[in-house]
């Protein structure tokens, strides 16, 4: 099996991994970090989204081959101790509710405020439309990433 | 509504304290023993143990406080909300309390239960009572210390005064109060003193859940653990004949091929492999029983509104002589699809089975339950298994049944290792406990523009709306009044969903009494206070609902909502629901968008009561009103020879953001005990919405999914 050289939150990891092997399943159950949630494995739901090389993109879509040398960021490592903006927002509005989806939506979050940190709320509403909650915590999802566009300006 | 809890409930039968061995007070007490009054709780306490309670309050000698719930948290926030009531009547700064999910074992989770909106409403009397029971051990603690009665001392926020104005902190007399009697009557704090309950409290496990901390059944690990990915038959109906499994076992990181029932599992060292391995599996299915169709169901379901063999769930005076008498009748059918859960977290379990014990790890709402059908299985003692719960990924009824954890249960014991059976989303959407199809048929009898008659009748697959909800309105409020139901079995297996039957029940009637309205040509709201009044005074003790507090939400949404004072081009529509035991009233605002419906803002009033959390019951009625909305807009499913016809997300819609309206939440004030709000604001989304696209279009939406049946010619116009 080849090996592959996995650059997740700064550090590099040689993973030994079928080559089409999704990336979602190399940093749950090879590099033990499971924030990074498994919701559909067709890219419908942003359950797994990660940022490559910095931006949103869906783990389980994308093969391990396909991301040796890159930059990966995962939850784990948007910051340390929970303290990026998008975070913060996502605590002062207290948006979960079960929870397992806010991951992803905070990567997208993340990513999208980073590229446009003065949204309107259609902005908003379009770029979070890729991932699904099912709890349906949308109002708050959309009213935290209004207010981490705030702190990140 | 009646009070869930028998005043004369004994705080000795439930809670026991002890000394820790490193300083500070355990108190146990048993949660859903407590909760469940039909319980009878043992009297004799010498005759108890730790063993014997489910729930911990630990008072550390710095005053700290942790409280251990072994409480099933699926979302809907009573990890944050029960300890909450704890905290209260113990008197500590929310700040010095930990919340964390209990050390759980056998004998403490066989009296599990969750579900059905009911731990707060439960949980309301007797949680307080154990706070208030250990604040007054402490009092009496350091009242012994001073040398004054206990009733000369105060306590607050965890600091104990005397009337001379001496202090004392929890931690400084914790040991002392351990070895206290346990007191029996405690006095519980008047509302107006409250300092916890009513405040917006945050989610205890918001810093795990947005730092990406292991929390969920998928995140669980243990040494040596496989992973197993399950083939189930493609079709209900189907059996399994062969499998070749030569070509998987040759993937590398495949561990093992296991045939079990009709199921095979791939076992491997990663999901991802399992998954793969799976996918590669040459199996033989053969037809075993009847292979259903969703046109076939919806035959059966109007035939069956249109036989005789109905079973009677509630009958006053005569609706047959209504009818009769009636100058006008009117009939409406209401139909909706089956609909899968499809909790984001897909079903997923932990089994280690051993000679030694069977231990079961993941996300279930029944956990007891679970237990004992596990050991039935494996043909062993409910006293070897245990169940440890993680936080779920969503619940909506799916978690209440085990079947997953028992495939991984009866896989590890056939494998001998410990094993995670994790579903794919095309597993979890096809391998359903679903929603079960229904068809409502509604007709009143209509006599001097009144309405005299009112008969329900219930189409459903396999099972029927339970015996308290034909006690919901309009019962009471028409004097012939009768309720009908019949169901077809089928082998496509069904169960709860979220509001089980009132999800689609309230937007059967709700849409039936706002297209009675305009027949009658009498005001929506006015139709339907005039019926409550009928209520008010009623002494038929089986009414579930209140009329007063039906009509104060009603009353409430006209208010805040602007009723009938929408800007141009904004339409309304109106919606009022009684369910697990909170009264409800919705105002959906439709705009028009290339002639297409869009729902801009729901107006949500609700009486729960008190309200113990509003930060996170404001988290439930939001989500609560867009899950109705989007189920009853996009909420599809169907069967072709039994095979389920929505896979994933790529055909099965879910609302998303950009279709998602502003839900504005008001509470009616209120002293009562406080209900639950898991279920209560979905059920009268969809007939808002409805009736808000009868306004915008003049279509009558009968048939859920909406946009569905929109998009035919005859609707669109």
């Amino acid at each position: 099996m080849p090996i592959y050289n996995l650059k997740v939150n700064g550090q590099s990891h040689a993973v030994e991994a079928d080559q089409d092997t999704p990336l979602l399943w190399v940093l749950r159950d090879h590099l033990n970090m499971v924030g990074t949630k498994f919701g559909c494995g067709i890219g419908q739901c942003g359950a797994c989204t990660i940022h490559l090389d910095g931006s949103a993109t869906r783990s389980c879509l994308l093969q391990v081959s396909m991301v040796d040398d890159m930059e990966i960021t995962t939850i784990e490592g948007l910051s340390e101790d929970g303290g990026h903006p998008v975070q913060q927002a996502w605590k002062e509005v207290d948006v979960p509710q079960c929870g397992y989806c806010q991951a992803g939506q905070i990567m997208t979050a993340a990513s999208f405020l980073s590229q446009n940190n003065t949204p309107d709320t259609s902005e908003i509403r379009d770029a979070m439309s890729g991932n699904i909650c099912r709890c349906a915590a949308y109002n708050r999802i959309e009213k935290a990433v209004a207010v981490a566009a705030t702190k990140m300006k | 509504m009646k009070n869930p809890l028998s005043p004369s409930l004994s705080r000795r039968s439930f809670i026991k304290t002890s000394a820790l061995a490193g300083g500070g007070m355990l108190i146990g007490f048993n949660l859903f023993q407590a909760c469940k009054p039909e319980v009878t709780p043992p009297v004799d306490i010498t005759q108890l143990n730790f063993n014997d309670f489910n729930a911990f309050i630990k008072i550390a000698d710095n005053g700290m406080v942790t409280i251990f719930s072994p409480n099933p948290e699926i979302g809907q926030g009573v990890k944050t909300a029960m300890p909450m009531l704890i905290a209260e009547e113990l008197d500590v700064s929310w700040d010095n309390v930990l919340v964390v999910q209990g050390a759980l074992d056998t004998k403490n989770y066989t009296r599990q239960v969750a579900g059905g909106s009911q731990s707060i409403r439960h949980g309301w009397e007797p949680l307080r009572q154990t706070g208030a029971t250990a604040k007054q051990m402490l009092i009496n603690a350091a009242a012994a210390q001073w040398g004054v009665k206990a009733s000369e001392c105060t306590a607050k926020n965890g600091v104990i005064s005397n009337s001379s104005g001496a202090t004392l902190g929890y931690g400084d007399v914790v040991t002392a109060a351990a070895g206290l009697e346990v007191p029996e009557n405690v006095t519980l704090k008047d509302p107006k003193d409250f300092t916890i309950i009513g405040k917006d409290i945050p989610n205890v496990d918001l810093d795990k859940i947005i730092t990406g901390k292991s929390l969920y059944g998928l995140d669980y690990k243990a040494d040596g653990m496989v992973y197993a990915s399950v083939l189930r038959p493609p079709s209900f109906g189907k059996k399994l004949i062969d499998c070749d499994e030569t070509s998987v076992k040759k993937i590398t990181g495949v561990l093992d091929v296991i045939k079990f029932g009709d199921k095979v599992a791939v076992l491997a060292k990663d999901t991802w492999t399992a998954m793969k391995g799976k996918k590669d599996l040459k199996v033989t299915w053969e037809v075993d029983s009847k292979l259903e169709n969703t046109e076939d169901h919806d035959q059966i379901l109007t035939s069956l509104l249109e036989g005789s063999e109905f079973k009677t769930m509630r009958k006053d005076g005569n609706v047959k002589e209504a009818f009769a008498q009636a100058d006008q009748v009117i009939e409406r059918t209401y139909e909706s699809p089956f609909l899968p859960h499809n909790c984001m977290e897909p079903m997923n379990f932990f089994a280690d089975v051993t000679d030694e014990k069977v231990r079961l790890v993941g996300p279930i709402q029944t956990p007891a339950g679970t237990a004992e059908r596990v050991a039935r299985l494996l043909e062993r003692d409910v006293e070897d298994v245990s169940v440890e719960m993680t936080r779920m990924g969503g619940g909506f009824g799916r978690r209440l049944y085990g079947d997953f954890a028992l495939e991984a249960a009866e896989i590890s014991k056939l494998a001998k290792k410990p094993v995670k059976v994790v579903y794919s989303r095309e597993d979890d959407m096809t391998a359903g406990i679903y929603r079960p199809a229904i068809k409502y048929r509604i007709s009143a009898s209509i006599k001097d523009n009144k309405i005299t008659g009112y008969h329900l009748k219930e189409a459903s697959v396999n099972s029927n709306m339970y015996g308290l909800i034909p006690n919901f309105f309009p019962a009471g409020a028409i004097e012939n009044y009768q309720v009908d139901v019949a169901n077809y079995k089928s082998n496509i297996t069904t169960g709860a969903w979220r509001a089980p039957y009132t999800n689609f029940l309230s937007f059967a009637e709700q849409s039936f009494f706002d297209e009675l309205s305009e027949i009658l040509e009498i005001d929506r709201i006015k139709l339907r206070l005039d019926l409550l009044q009928k209520v008010k005074g009623t002494t038929d003790e089986k009414i579930e609902y209140s009329p007063e507090r039906l009509e104060k939400v009603i009353q409430l949404a006209v208010d805040k909502s602007g009723w009938g004072n929408a800007k141009e081009g904004v339409y309304q529509g109106f919606s009022a629901y009684y369910c697990h035991n909170t009264h409800v009233a919705e105002v959906a605002e439709v705009v028009l968008e290339n002639d297409l419906p869009i729902v801009k803002k729901v107006t949500c009033v609700v009486d729960c009561g008190i309200v113990v959390n509003p930060l996170g019951a404001k988290n439930q009625i939001e989500g609560g009103v867009i899950d109705g909305i989007g189920h009853a807009m996009y909420g599809d499913f169907a069967f072709k020879d039994g095979e389920p016809q929505y896979k994933n997300f790529n055909t099965y819609k879910l609302i998303r953001m950009n279709e998602t309206p502003l839900v504005e939440t008001h509470f009616v004030e209120s002293n009562a005990s406080p209900t639950g709000l898991g279920e209560p604001t979905l059920p009268p989304a969809g007939a808002a919405v409805a009736n808000a696209i009868k306004a915008a279009k003049g279509i009558r939406l009968y048939k859920q999914p909406f946009i569905k049946n929109m998009k035919s010619k005859d609707l669109l116009g």
